[in-house]
Protein backbone atom coordinates (compact mmCIF):
# COMPACT_ATOMS: atom_id res chain seq x y z
CA UNK A 1 0.00 0.00 0.00
CA UNK A 2 1.50 3.32 -1.06
CA UNK A 3 2.45 6.08 1.30
CA UNK A 4 0.58 9.30 0.77
CA UNK A 5 2.12 12.71 0.53
CA UNK A 6 2.31 14.69 3.71
CA UNK A 7 0.15 17.68 2.94
CA UNK A 8 -0.57 20.68 5.03
CA UNK A 9 -4.18 21.77 5.13
CA UNK A 10 -3.51 24.65 2.75
CA UNK A 11 -1.73 22.50 0.22
CA UNK A 12 -4.51 19.96 0.20
CA UNK A 13 -6.98 22.72 -0.58
CA UNK A 14 -4.74 23.96 -3.37
CA UNK A 15 -4.56 20.47 -4.88
CA UNK A 16 -8.33 20.20 -4.60
CA UNK A 17 -8.82 23.34 -6.63
CA UNK A 18 -6.24 22.61 -9.31
CA UNK A 19 -8.33 19.90 -10.97
CA UNK A 20 -11.86 20.81 -11.92
CA UNK A 21 -12.63 19.39 -15.35
CA UNK A 22 -12.04 15.65 -15.23
CA UNK A 23 -14.24 13.42 -13.05
CA UNK A 24 -13.00 13.30 -9.47
CA UNK A 25 -13.43 9.54 -9.30
CA UNK A 26 -13.21 7.30 -12.35
CA UNK A 27 -13.05 3.52 -12.23
CA UNK A 28 -12.42 1.35 -15.27
CA UNK A 29 -12.90 -2.40 -15.46
CA UNK A 30 -12.64 -3.10 -11.74
CA UNK A 31 -12.59 -6.83 -11.03
CA UNK A 32 -11.89 -8.40 -7.70
CA UNK A 33 -11.74 -12.05 -6.72
CA UNK A 34 -11.36 -13.10 -3.10
CA UNK A 35 -9.75 -16.33 -2.05
CA UNK A 36 -11.64 -17.82 0.88
CA UNK A 37 -9.95 -19.74 3.65
CA UNK A 38 -11.61 -22.90 2.31
CA UNK A 39 -9.55 -22.50 -0.86
CA UNK A 40 -12.48 -21.41 -3.02
CA UNK A 41 -12.65 -18.16 -4.92
CA UNK A 42 -15.38 -15.56 -4.65
CA UNK A 43 -15.92 -13.37 -7.66
CA UNK A 44 -16.91 -10.13 -5.96
CA UNK A 45 -16.70 -7.54 -8.76
CA UNK A 46 -16.76 -7.92 -12.50
CA UNK A 47 -16.06 -4.91 -14.75
CA UNK A 48 -17.18 -2.04 -12.57
CA UNK A 49 -17.03 1.29 -14.40
CA UNK A 50 -18.31 4.63 -13.14
CA UNK A 51 -17.44 8.30 -12.86
CA UNK A 52 -18.21 10.78 -10.12
CA UNK A 53 -18.03 14.47 -10.97
CA UNK A 54 -16.75 17.34 -8.85
CA UNK A 55 -19.25 18.25 -6.13
CA UNK A 56 -21.59 15.46 -7.16
CA UNK A 57 -23.46 13.27 -4.66
CA UNK A 58 -23.51 9.71 -6.01
CA UNK A 59 -24.91 6.64 -4.30
CA UNK A 60 -24.21 3.01 -4.98
CA UNK A 61 -27.11 0.68 -4.16
CA UNK A 62 -27.24 -3.06 -4.42
CA UNK A 63 -28.29 -6.20 -2.59
CA UNK A 64 -26.13 -7.16 0.36
CA UNK A 65 -23.06 -9.16 -0.54
CA UNK A 66 -22.92 -7.74 -4.08
CA UNK A 67 -19.55 -6.10 -3.61
CA UNK A 68 -20.35 -2.55 -2.49
CA UNK A 69 -17.89 -2.55 0.37
CA UNK A 70 -15.31 -4.03 -1.96
CA UNK A 71 -15.71 -1.00 -4.26
CA UNK A 72 -15.35 1.32 -1.28
CA UNK A 73 -12.24 -0.46 -0.01
CA UNK A 74 -10.63 -0.31 -3.44
CA UNK A 75 -11.35 3.43 -3.70
CA UNK A 76 -9.98 4.00 -0.20
CA UNK A 77 -6.83 2.06 -1.05
CA UNK A 78 -7.51 -0.52 1.64
CA UNK A 79 -7.27 -3.60 -0.56
CA UNK A 80 -5.16 -4.57 -3.49
CA UNK A 81 -5.08 -7.61 -5.68
CA UNK A 82 -7.76 -6.21 -8.00
CA UNK A 83 -7.60 -5.55 -11.72
CA UNK A 84 -8.79 -2.43 -13.48
CA UNK A 85 -7.89 1.12 -12.64
CA UNK A 86 -8.92 3.74 -10.11
CA UNK A 87 -8.40 7.34 -11.00
CA UNK A 88 -8.82 9.94 -8.28
CA UNK A 89 -8.44 13.62 -8.98
CA UNK A 90 -6.96 12.87 -12.39
CA UNK A 91 -4.30 10.46 -11.15
CA UNK A 92 -4.22 6.68 -11.09
CA UNK A 93 -3.97 5.61 -7.47
CA UNK A 94 -2.82 2.35 -5.93
CA UNK A 95 -3.22 3.10 -2.25
CA UNK A 96 -4.64 5.52 0.25
CA UNK A 97 -4.78 9.16 -0.86
CA UNK A 98 -5.36 12.24 1.28
CA UNK A 99 -8.04 13.34 -1.19
CA UNK A 100 -10.44 10.92 0.43
CA UNK A 101 -12.13 10.93 3.81
CA UNK A 102 -13.77 7.64 4.76
CA UNK A 103 -16.77 6.99 7.01
CA UNK A 104 -17.23 3.31 7.79
CA UNK A 105 -20.32 1.39 8.81
CA UNK A 106 -19.07 1.42 12.39
CA UNK A 107 -17.96 4.78 13.72
CA UNK A 108 -14.63 3.19 14.70
CA UNK A 109 -13.81 5.95 17.16
CA UNK A 110 -10.91 5.38 19.53
CA UNK A 111 -12.59 4.94 22.92
CA UNK A 112 -9.56 6.29 24.79
CA UNK A 113 -9.68 9.61 22.95
CA UNK A 114 -12.11 12.42 23.57
CA UNK A 115 -14.45 13.33 20.71
CA UNK A 116 -12.18 16.26 19.87
CA UNK A 117 -9.04 14.12 19.92
CA UNK A 118 -10.78 11.59 17.68
CA UNK A 119 -11.59 14.28 15.15
CA UNK A 120 -8.00 15.59 15.14
CA UNK A 121 -6.56 12.08 14.69
CA UNK A 122 -6.09 12.38 10.89
CA UNK A 123 -4.07 15.52 11.55
CA UNK A 124 -1.71 13.53 13.74
CA UNK A 125 -1.29 10.85 11.08
CA UNK A 126 -0.77 13.37 8.26
CA UNK A 127 1.49 15.55 10.44
CA UNK A 128 -0.69 18.62 9.97
CA UNK A 129 -0.34 21.76 12.05
CA UNK A 130 -1.77 21.09 15.53
CA UNK A 131 -3.37 24.47 16.10
CA UNK A 132 -5.03 24.54 12.68
CA UNK A 133 -6.40 21.01 13.26
CA UNK A 134 -7.75 21.95 16.65
CA UNK A 135 -9.56 24.98 15.26
CA UNK A 136 -10.86 23.05 12.28
CA UNK A 137 -12.05 20.16 14.48
CA UNK A 138 -14.09 22.58 16.57
CA UNK A 139 -15.67 24.02 13.42
CA UNK A 140 -16.45 20.53 12.07
CA UNK A 141 -17.96 19.41 15.37
CA UNK A 142 -20.24 22.42 15.22
CA UNK A 143 -21.06 21.57 11.59
CA UNK A 144 -22.12 18.02 12.47
CA UNK A 145 -24.10 19.25 15.46
CA UNK A 146 -21.73 18.08 18.18
CA UNK A 147 -20.74 21.48 19.54
CA UNK A 148 -20.27 21.18 23.29
CA UNK A 149 -19.43 17.48 23.18
CA UNK A 150 -15.69 17.95 22.50
CA UNK A 151 -14.56 16.67 25.89
CA UNK A 152 -16.84 13.62 25.95
CA UNK A 153 -15.56 10.10 25.41
CA UNK A 154 -17.11 8.04 22.59
CA UNK A 155 -18.56 5.67 25.18
CA UNK A 156 -20.73 8.53 26.42
CA UNK A 157 -22.31 9.21 23.01
CA UNK A 158 -25.30 7.66 21.24
CA UNK A 159 -24.81 5.71 18.00
CA UNK A 160 -25.97 8.64 15.88
CA UNK A 161 -23.63 11.05 17.66
CA UNK A 162 -20.71 8.70 17.14
CA UNK A 163 -21.40 8.60 13.41
CA UNK A 164 -21.51 12.40 13.37
CA UNK A 165 -18.11 12.45 15.06
CA UNK A 166 -16.85 9.95 12.46
CA UNK A 167 -18.06 12.25 9.67
CA UNK A 168 -16.29 15.22 11.29
CA UNK A 169 -13.12 13.13 11.53
CA UNK A 170 -13.34 12.15 7.87
CA UNK A 171 -13.54 15.83 6.92
CA UNK A 172 -10.65 17.05 9.09
CA UNK A 173 -7.90 16.99 6.49
CA UNK A 174 -10.28 18.66 4.03
CA UNK A 175 -10.44 15.85 1.49
CA UNK A 176 -12.16 16.50 -1.83
CA UNK A 177 -14.11 13.29 -1.55
CA UNK A 178 -16.21 11.86 1.23
CA UNK A 179 -16.65 8.10 1.00
CA UNK A 180 -19.39 6.59 3.16
CA UNK A 181 -20.08 2.87 3.49
CA UNK A 182 -23.58 2.32 4.91
CA UNK A 183 -22.81 4.88 7.59
CA UNK A 184 -26.25 4.81 9.17
CA UNK A 185 -26.97 1.10 8.77
CA UNK A 186 -26.83 0.46 12.49
CA UNK A 187 -29.16 3.30 13.45
CA UNK A 188 -32.90 3.18 14.06
CA UNK A 189 -35.19 4.48 11.31
CA UNK A 190 -35.96 7.86 12.88
CA UNK A 191 -32.35 8.67 13.71
CA UNK A 192 -31.40 7.49 10.27
CA UNK A 193 -33.83 9.88 8.55
CA UNK A 194 -32.48 12.75 10.61
CA UNK A 195 -28.90 11.78 9.86
CA UNK A 196 -29.71 11.75 6.15
CA UNK A 197 -31.07 15.29 6.32
CA UNK A 198 -27.92 16.28 8.20
CA UNK A 199 -25.66 14.54 5.70
CA UNK A 200 -27.30 16.40 2.81
CA UNK A 201 -26.72 19.68 4.63
CA UNK A 202 -23.11 18.85 5.61
CA UNK A 203 -22.25 17.75 2.07
CA UNK A 204 -23.72 20.95 0.63
CA UNK A 205 -22.07 23.22 3.21
CA UNK A 206 -18.69 21.53 2.99
CA UNK A 207 -18.92 21.43 -0.80
CA UNK A 208 -17.65 17.87 -1.05
CA UNK A 209 -17.93 15.20 -3.67
CA UNK A 210 -19.78 12.41 -1.92
CA UNK A 211 -19.85 8.70 -2.74
CA UNK A 212 -22.37 6.93 -0.55
CA UNK A 213 -22.86 3.21 -0.34
CA UNK A 214 -26.20 2.00 0.94
CA UNK A 215 -28.69 -0.78 0.57
CA UNK A 216 -31.57 1.58 1.22
CA UNK A 217 -33.10 2.68 -2.08
CA UNK A 218 -35.08 5.52 -0.46
CA UNK A 219 -31.93 6.84 1.19
CA UNK A 220 -30.06 6.85 -2.10
CA UNK A 221 -32.85 8.67 -3.95
CA UNK A 222 -33.31 11.20 -1.16
CA UNK A 223 -29.64 12.16 -1.04
CA UNK A 224 -28.20 11.71 -4.51
CA UNK A 225 -27.71 13.49 -7.79
CA UNK A 226 -27.17 10.08 -9.36
CA UNK A 227 -27.73 6.53 -8.18
CA UNK A 228 -25.60 3.63 -9.42
CA UNK A 229 -27.48 0.37 -9.29
CA UNK A 230 -25.35 -2.70 -8.78
CA UNK A 231 -26.24 -6.27 -9.65
CA UNK A 232 -25.91 -9.13 -7.21
CA UNK A 233 -22.57 -10.89 -7.10
CA UNK A 234 -20.37 -10.60 -9.08
CA UNK A 235 -21.22 -6.92 -8.80
CA UNK A 236 -21.37 -4.64 -11.81
CA UNK A 237 -23.20 -1.38 -12.48
CA UNK A 238 -26.41 -2.28 -14.30
CA UNK A 239 -27.95 1.17 -14.45
CA UNK A 240 -27.24 4.80 -13.61
CA UNK A 241 -30.22 6.86 -12.57
CA UNK A 242 -30.27 10.64 -12.46
CA UNK A 243 -32.34 12.11 -9.63
CA UNK A 244 -33.85 15.43 -10.67
CA UNK A 245 -35.66 16.27 -7.46
CA UNK A 246 -35.01 19.93 -6.52
CA UNK A 247 -32.65 20.79 -3.67
CA UNK A 248 -32.58 21.38 -0.78
CA UNK A 249 -34.80 18.35 -0.15
CA UNK A 250 -36.76 17.86 3.02
CA UNK A 251 -38.13 14.55 4.24
CA UNK A 252 -41.45 15.59 2.69
CA UNK A 253 -39.95 14.76 -0.70
CA UNK A 254 -41.03 11.16 -0.13
CA UNK A 255 -44.57 12.34 -0.93
CA UNK A 256 -43.38 13.57 -4.35
CA UNK A 257 -44.67 11.20 -7.09
CA UNK A 258 -41.30 11.41 -8.83
CA UNK A 259 -39.59 10.20 -5.66
CA UNK A 260 -41.92 7.20 -5.41
CA UNK A 261 -41.55 6.43 -9.12
CA UNK A 262 -37.75 6.51 -8.93
CA UNK A 263 -37.66 4.29 -5.86
CA UNK A 264 -39.95 1.84 -7.61
CA UNK A 265 -37.82 1.85 -10.73
CA UNK A 266 -34.64 1.07 -8.79
CA UNK A 267 -36.42 -1.66 -6.86
CA UNK A 268 -37.56 -3.27 -10.14
CA UNK A 269 -34.00 -3.15 -11.46
CA UNK A 270 -32.65 -4.85 -8.36
CA UNK A 271 -35.43 -7.46 -8.44
CA UNK A 272 -34.71 -8.22 -12.08
CA UNK A 273 -31.02 -8.60 -11.35
CA UNK A 274 -31.61 -10.97 -8.45
CA UNK A 275 -34.33 -12.98 -10.21
CA UNK A 276 -32.09 -13.34 -13.27
CA UNK A 277 -29.62 -14.87 -10.85
CA UNK A 278 -32.31 -17.18 -9.55
CA UNK A 279 -32.99 -18.44 -13.05
CA UNK A 280 -29.33 -19.14 -13.54
CA UNK A 281 -29.12 -21.11 -10.31
CA UNK A 282 -32.34 -23.00 -11.09
CA UNK A 283 -31.13 -23.86 -14.57
CA UNK A 284 -28.04 -25.59 -13.20
CA UNK B 1 2.66 -25.87 48.48
CA UNK B 2 0.01 -23.22 48.22
CA UNK B 3 2.21 -20.78 46.31
CA UNK B 4 2.04 -23.14 43.38
CA UNK B 5 -1.73 -23.31 43.36
CA UNK B 6 -1.94 -19.57 43.49
CA UNK B 7 0.38 -19.10 40.57
CA UNK B 8 -1.47 -21.56 38.40
CA UNK B 9 -4.75 -19.92 39.31
CA UNK B 10 -3.73 -16.36 38.64
CA UNK B 11 -1.89 -17.24 35.47
CA UNK B 12 -4.97 -18.91 34.07
CA UNK B 13 -7.02 -15.82 34.79
CA UNK B 14 -4.45 -13.52 33.31
CA UNK B 15 -5.43 -14.44 29.78
CA UNK B 16 -9.08 -13.54 30.13
CA UNK B 17 -9.01 -10.30 32.07
CA UNK B 18 -12.48 -9.08 31.28
CA UNK B 19 -14.28 -12.01 32.84
CA UNK B 20 -12.74 -11.86 36.24
CA UNK B 21 -12.02 -8.26 36.88
CA UNK B 22 -15.47 -7.54 38.21
CA UNK B 23 -15.25 -10.19 40.91
CA UNK B 24 -11.97 -9.07 42.39
CA UNK B 25 -12.96 -5.52 43.11
CA UNK B 26 -11.90 -4.16 46.46
CA UNK B 27 -13.91 -1.00 46.53
CA UNK B 28 -14.65 -0.16 50.11
CA UNK B 29 -16.21 3.19 49.42
CA UNK B 30 -19.04 1.79 47.34
CA UNK B 31 -19.81 -1.07 49.72
CA UNK B 32 -22.98 -0.45 51.71
CA UNK B 33 -22.47 -0.23 55.45
CA UNK B 34 -24.21 -3.50 56.45
CA UNK B 35 -21.83 -5.37 54.09
CA UNK B 36 -18.82 -3.81 55.72
CA UNK B 37 -20.16 -4.65 59.16
CA UNK B 38 -20.63 -8.26 58.06
CA UNK B 39 -17.06 -8.42 56.81
CA UNK B 40 -15.71 -7.30 60.19
CA UNK B 41 -18.09 -9.62 61.98
CA UNK B 42 -16.75 -12.51 59.91
CA UNK B 43 -13.12 -11.64 60.68
CA UNK B 44 -13.95 -11.24 64.33
CA UNK B 45 -15.79 -14.56 64.33
CA UNK B 46 -12.90 -16.43 62.76
CA UNK B 47 -10.42 -14.89 65.19
CA UNK B 48 -12.64 -15.65 68.18
CA UNK B 49 -13.03 -19.27 67.04
CA UNK B 50 -9.26 -19.64 66.69
CA UNK B 51 -8.74 -18.11 70.08
CA UNK B 52 -11.26 -20.51 71.62
CA UNK B 53 -9.87 -23.58 69.83
CA UNK B 54 -6.34 -22.86 71.00
CA UNK B 55 -7.34 -21.62 74.43
CA UNK B 56 -9.22 -24.79 75.27
CA UNK B 57 -6.43 -26.95 73.89
CA UNK B 58 -8.43 -28.40 70.99
CA UNK B 59 -5.72 -27.23 68.55
CA UNK B 60 -2.05 -26.97 69.51
CA UNK B 61 -0.65 -23.44 69.70
CA UNK B 62 2.20 -24.63 67.49
CA UNK B 63 -0.29 -25.09 64.67
CA UNK B 64 -2.34 -21.94 65.11
CA UNK B 65 -1.07 -19.17 67.35
CA UNK B 66 -3.38 -17.50 69.82
CA UNK B 67 -4.66 -14.47 67.86
CA UNK B 68 -3.95 -12.37 70.93
CA UNK B 69 -0.32 -13.51 70.87
CA UNK B 70 0.16 -12.13 67.35
CA UNK B 71 -0.21 -8.57 68.59
CA UNK B 72 2.78 -8.67 70.95
CA UNK B 73 4.75 -10.58 68.30
CA UNK B 74 3.98 -7.82 65.85
CA UNK B 75 5.01 -5.21 68.42
CA UNK B 76 8.27 -7.04 69.02
CA UNK B 77 8.92 -7.23 65.29
CA UNK B 78 8.30 -3.55 64.73
CA UNK B 79 10.00 -2.43 67.94
CA UNK B 80 13.02 -4.69 67.45
CA UNK B 81 14.39 -2.60 64.59
CA UNK B 82 15.65 -3.96 61.30
CA UNK B 83 12.14 -4.74 60.06
CA UNK B 84 12.24 -1.78 57.66
CA UNK B 85 15.38 -3.14 56.10
CA UNK B 86 13.85 -6.59 55.61
CA UNK B 87 10.76 -5.07 54.01
CA UNK B 88 12.96 -2.92 51.80
CA UNK B 89 14.99 -5.96 50.74
CA UNK B 90 11.93 -7.97 49.69
CA UNK B 91 10.16 -5.04 48.07
CA UNK B 92 13.21 -3.96 46.09
CA UNK B 93 13.84 -7.54 44.90
CA UNK B 94 10.23 -7.79 43.77
CA UNK B 95 10.23 -4.33 42.18
CA UNK B 96 13.48 -4.89 40.30
CA UNK B 97 12.36 -8.31 39.10
CA UNK B 98 9.04 -6.83 38.02
CA UNK B 99 10.70 -3.94 36.19
CA UNK B 100 12.90 -6.34 34.23
CA UNK B 101 9.88 -8.55 33.49
CA UNK B 102 7.87 -5.58 32.26
CA UNK B 103 10.61 -4.36 29.94
CA UNK B 104 11.22 -7.82 28.50
CA UNK B 105 7.52 -8.74 28.45
CA UNK B 106 6.46 -5.61 26.60
CA UNK B 107 9.25 -5.71 24.06
CA UNK B 108 9.21 -9.44 23.33
CA UNK B 109 5.40 -9.39 23.35
CA UNK B 110 5.44 -6.58 20.80
CA UNK B 111 7.92 -8.44 18.61
CA UNK B 112 5.79 -11.59 18.67
CA UNK B 113 2.53 -9.74 18.01
CA UNK B 114 3.91 -7.50 15.25
CA UNK B 115 6.39 -9.66 13.37
CA UNK B 116 5.51 -13.02 11.88
CA UNK B 117 9.12 -14.16 11.93
CA UNK B 118 9.46 -13.48 15.64
CA UNK B 119 6.17 -15.24 16.26
CA UNK B 120 7.20 -18.33 14.33
CA UNK B 121 10.56 -18.54 16.08
CA UNK B 122 9.52 -17.71 19.64
CA UNK B 123 5.95 -18.92 20.03
CA UNK B 124 6.64 -22.65 20.45
CA UNK B 125 9.10 -21.90 23.28
CA UNK B 126 6.60 -19.56 24.80
CA UNK B 127 3.93 -22.27 24.92
CA UNK B 128 6.39 -24.78 26.36
CA UNK B 129 7.60 -22.36 29.02
CA UNK B 130 4.12 -21.24 29.89
CA UNK B 131 3.04 -24.73 30.81
CA UNK B 132 6.10 -25.20 33.01
CA UNK B 133 5.75 -24.15 36.67
CA UNK B 134 8.47 -21.50 36.66
CA UNK B 135 8.75 -21.40 40.44
CA UNK B 136 10.56 -24.74 40.19
CA UNK B 137 13.50 -22.81 38.75
CA UNK B 138 14.13 -21.09 42.09
CA UNK B 139 16.85 -23.48 43.33
CA UNK B 140 18.68 -23.36 40.00
CA UNK B 141 18.46 -19.59 39.89
CA UNK B 142 20.05 -19.48 43.34
CA UNK B 143 23.00 -21.41 41.94
CA UNK B 144 23.21 -19.20 38.87
CA UNK B 145 22.73 -15.81 40.49
CA UNK B 146 24.15 -16.35 43.96
CA UNK B 147 22.99 -16.02 47.51
CA UNK B 148 22.37 -12.26 47.34
CA UNK B 149 19.69 -10.11 45.73
CA UNK B 150 20.42 -11.40 42.21
CA UNK B 151 18.75 -14.78 42.57
CA UNK B 152 15.62 -13.29 44.18
CA UNK B 153 15.34 -10.70 41.44
CA UNK B 154 15.70 -13.52 38.91
CA UNK B 155 12.92 -15.61 40.47
CA UNK B 156 10.62 -12.59 40.75
CA UNK B 157 11.41 -11.63 37.14
CA UNK B 158 10.96 -15.11 35.68
CA UNK B 159 7.55 -15.73 37.17
CA UNK B 160 6.18 -12.24 36.61
CA UNK B 161 7.35 -12.15 33.00
CA UNK B 162 4.67 -14.42 31.63
CA UNK B 163 1.51 -12.56 32.62
CA UNK B 164 2.98 -9.40 31.08
CA UNK B 165 4.17 -11.17 27.94
CA UNK B 166 1.01 -13.18 27.31
CA UNK B 167 -1.28 -10.22 27.87
CA UNK B 168 0.79 -7.91 25.71
CA UNK B 169 0.48 -10.37 22.83
CA UNK B 170 -3.24 -10.91 23.42
CA UNK B 171 -3.87 -7.17 23.70
CA UNK B 172 -1.98 -6.23 20.57
CA UNK B 173 -3.60 -9.03 18.59
CA UNK B 174 -7.11 -8.17 19.78
CA UNK B 175 -7.10 -4.89 17.89
CA UNK B 176 -10.31 -4.18 15.98
CA UNK B 177 -9.45 -4.11 12.24
CA UNK B 178 -12.06 -1.40 11.68
CA UNK B 179 -10.13 1.03 13.88
CA UNK B 180 -6.93 0.19 12.02
CA UNK B 181 -8.69 0.83 8.71
CA UNK B 182 -9.33 4.41 9.83
CA UNK B 183 -5.57 4.95 10.01
CA UNK B 184 -4.69 2.85 6.98
CA UNK B 185 -7.09 4.86 4.83
CA UNK B 186 -4.97 7.89 5.72
CA UNK B 187 -1.81 6.10 4.61
CA UNK B 188 -0.57 5.80 8.19
CA UNK B 189 2.77 4.12 8.78
CA UNK B 190 2.99 0.90 10.71
CA UNK B 191 4.53 2.79 13.60
CA UNK B 192 1.60 5.22 13.67
CA UNK B 193 -0.86 2.32 13.62
CA UNK B 194 1.01 0.82 16.54
CA UNK B 195 1.32 3.91 18.67
CA UNK B 196 -2.08 5.46 17.90
CA UNK B 197 -4.29 2.38 17.85
CA UNK B 198 -2.77 -0.95 18.79
CA UNK B 199 -0.90 0.04 21.91
CA UNK B 200 -3.69 2.02 23.59
CA UNK B 201 -6.07 -0.74 22.58
CA UNK B 202 -3.83 -3.27 24.35
CA UNK B 203 -3.63 -1.30 27.61
CA UNK B 204 -6.52 -3.04 29.40
CA UNK B 205 -4.88 -6.38 28.71
CA UNK B 206 -1.45 -5.13 29.71
CA UNK B 207 -2.78 -3.75 32.97
CA UNK B 208 -4.53 -6.98 33.72
CA UNK B 209 -1.19 -8.74 33.17
CA UNK B 210 0.55 -6.21 35.37
CA UNK B 211 -1.86 -6.79 38.25
CA UNK B 212 -0.98 -10.47 38.22
CA UNK B 213 2.69 -9.72 37.68
CA UNK B 214 2.92 -7.47 40.74
CA UNK B 215 1.69 -10.27 42.99
CA UNK B 216 3.83 -12.84 41.19
CA UNK B 217 6.93 -10.71 41.70
CA UNK B 218 6.30 -10.47 45.43
CA UNK B 219 5.74 -14.21 45.61
CA UNK B 220 8.90 -14.83 43.59
CA UNK B 221 11.01 -12.68 45.89
CA UNK B 222 9.68 -14.54 48.94
CA UNK B 223 10.24 -17.98 47.43
CA UNK B 224 13.75 -16.91 46.44
CA UNK B 225 14.35 -15.99 50.04
CA UNK B 226 12.92 -19.28 51.27
CA UNK B 227 15.46 -21.12 49.16
CA UNK B 228 18.37 -19.22 50.63
CA UNK B 229 18.88 -15.69 51.88
CA UNK B 230 20.26 -13.64 54.74
CA UNK B 231 17.64 -10.90 54.79
CA UNK B 232 14.11 -10.11 53.66
CA UNK B 233 10.64 -11.05 54.88
CA UNK B 234 10.90 -14.55 53.42
CA UNK B 235 14.12 -15.05 55.36
CA UNK B 236 12.39 -13.83 58.54
CA UNK B 237 9.54 -16.29 58.02
CA UNK B 238 11.94 -19.19 57.65
CA UNK B 239 13.84 -18.07 60.77
CA UNK B 240 10.70 -17.77 62.86
CA UNK B 241 9.39 -21.06 61.52
CA UNK B 242 12.61 -22.88 62.40
CA UNK B 243 12.41 -21.66 65.98
CA UNK B 244 8.70 -22.63 66.09
CA UNK B 245 7.78 -19.01 66.75
CA UNK B 246 4.40 -19.31 65.05
CA UNK B 247 2.99 -16.01 66.37
CA UNK B 248 5.92 -14.24 64.71
CA UNK B 249 5.29 -16.07 61.43
CA UNK B 250 1.74 -14.77 61.48
CA UNK B 251 2.93 -11.29 62.41
CA UNK B 252 5.15 -11.31 59.30
CA UNK B 253 2.22 -12.56 57.22
CA UNK B 254 0.24 -9.55 58.43
CA UNK B 255 3.03 -7.27 57.27
CA UNK B 256 3.00 -9.06 53.90
CA UNK B 257 -0.74 -8.41 53.64
CA UNK B 258 -0.07 -4.71 54.12
CA UNK B 259 2.72 -4.74 51.52
CA UNK B 260 0.50 -6.65 49.07
CA UNK B 261 -2.41 -4.28 49.58
CA UNK B 262 -0.15 -1.29 49.01
CA UNK B 263 1.03 -2.83 45.73
CA UNK B 264 -2.54 -3.63 44.71
CA UNK B 265 -3.67 -0.11 45.60
CA UNK B 266 -0.87 1.35 43.51
CA UNK B 267 -1.95 -0.76 40.55
CA UNK B 268 -5.56 0.33 40.93
CA UNK B 269 -4.52 3.98 40.91
CA UNK B 270 -2.43 3.50 37.79
CA UNK B 271 -5.36 1.70 36.21
CA UNK B 272 -7.77 4.49 36.91
CA UNK B 273 -5.29 6.97 35.49
CA UNK B 274 -4.65 5.12 32.24
CA UNK B 275 -7.86 3.19 31.70
CA UNK B 276 -10.37 5.94 32.47
CA UNK B 277 -12.02 5.08 29.16
CA UNK B 278 -12.36 1.34 29.61
CA UNK B 279 -15.93 0.22 30.35
CA UNK B 280 -14.61 -2.56 32.59
CA UNK B 281 -13.26 -0.08 35.07
CA UNK B 282 -15.26 1.15 38.05
N1 LIG C 1 -11.92 -10.69 2.78
C1 LIG C 1 -12.79 -11.45 2.10
N2 LIG C 1 -12.52 -12.75 1.84
C2 LIG C 1 -13.37 -13.52 1.16
N3 LIG C 1 -14.55 -13.10 0.68
C3 LIG C 1 -14.90 -11.83 0.90
C4 LIG C 1 -14.04 -10.93 1.62
N4 LIG C 1 -14.63 -9.72 1.68
C5 LIG C 1 -15.81 -9.85 1.03
N5 LIG C 1 -15.97 -11.10 0.55
C6 LIG C 1 -17.12 -11.60 -0.23
O1 LIG C 1 -17.25 -10.76 -1.34
C7 LIG C 1 -18.61 -10.48 -1.57
C8 LIG C 1 -18.83 -8.99 -1.60
O2 LIG C 1 -18.61 -8.48 -0.31
P1 LIG C 1 -18.89 -6.96 0.08
O3 LIG C 1 -18.10 -6.10 -0.83
O4 LIG C 1 -18.61 -6.81 1.52
O5 LIG C 1 -20.44 -6.82 -0.22
P2 LIG C 1 -21.50 -5.72 0.27
O6 LIG C 1 -20.76 -4.60 0.93
O7 LIG C 1 -22.21 -5.30 -0.97
O8 LIG C 1 -22.44 -6.39 1.19
C9 LIG C 1 -19.40 -11.17 -0.49
O9 LIG C 1 -19.94 -12.34 -1.02
C10 LIG C 1 -18.38 -11.49 0.57
O10 LIG C 1 -18.70 -12.69 1.19
MG1 LIG D 1 -20.92 -3.83 2.87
Amino acid sequence: MGKIDRLTLDESVAVSESITRAPVIATRGLCKTYATSAGETVNALSQVNFDVGQGEFVSLVGPSGCGKTTVMRILAGLIDGYTGSVNIGGRVVHGPTPHIGVVFQDANLMPWRTVLANVTLPGQVLRLDKKACHARALELLALVGLGGFEKKLPGELSGGMRQRAAIARALLHDPRILLLDEPFGALDAMTRDNMNVELARIAAEAGKTVFLITHSIAESVFLSDRVLVMSSRPGRIIETIKIDLPRPRSLDVVADPMFAATVLRIRRLLEQSTSADLHVTLAH
Amino acid sequence: MTTQDNLAGVEATAVSPRLLRGNFRLNWRLRPLPDLALTFLLVFGVLATCQALVYFGIVSRFVIPLPTSIVPALGELIGGGGLGEHILTTVSEAATGLAIAVVIGLSVGTLIAEFRVAERILYPYLIALQTMPKIALAPVLLVWFGFGLGSKIAVAGVISLFPVLVNTIAGLKSCDPGRLDVLRALGASRWDCFRLVKLPNALPFIFSGLSSAVMFALTGALVGEFVGASSGLGYLIVQANNSMDIPQVFAILLILVVVGMAAFGGMQRARRKFLYWSPNQD
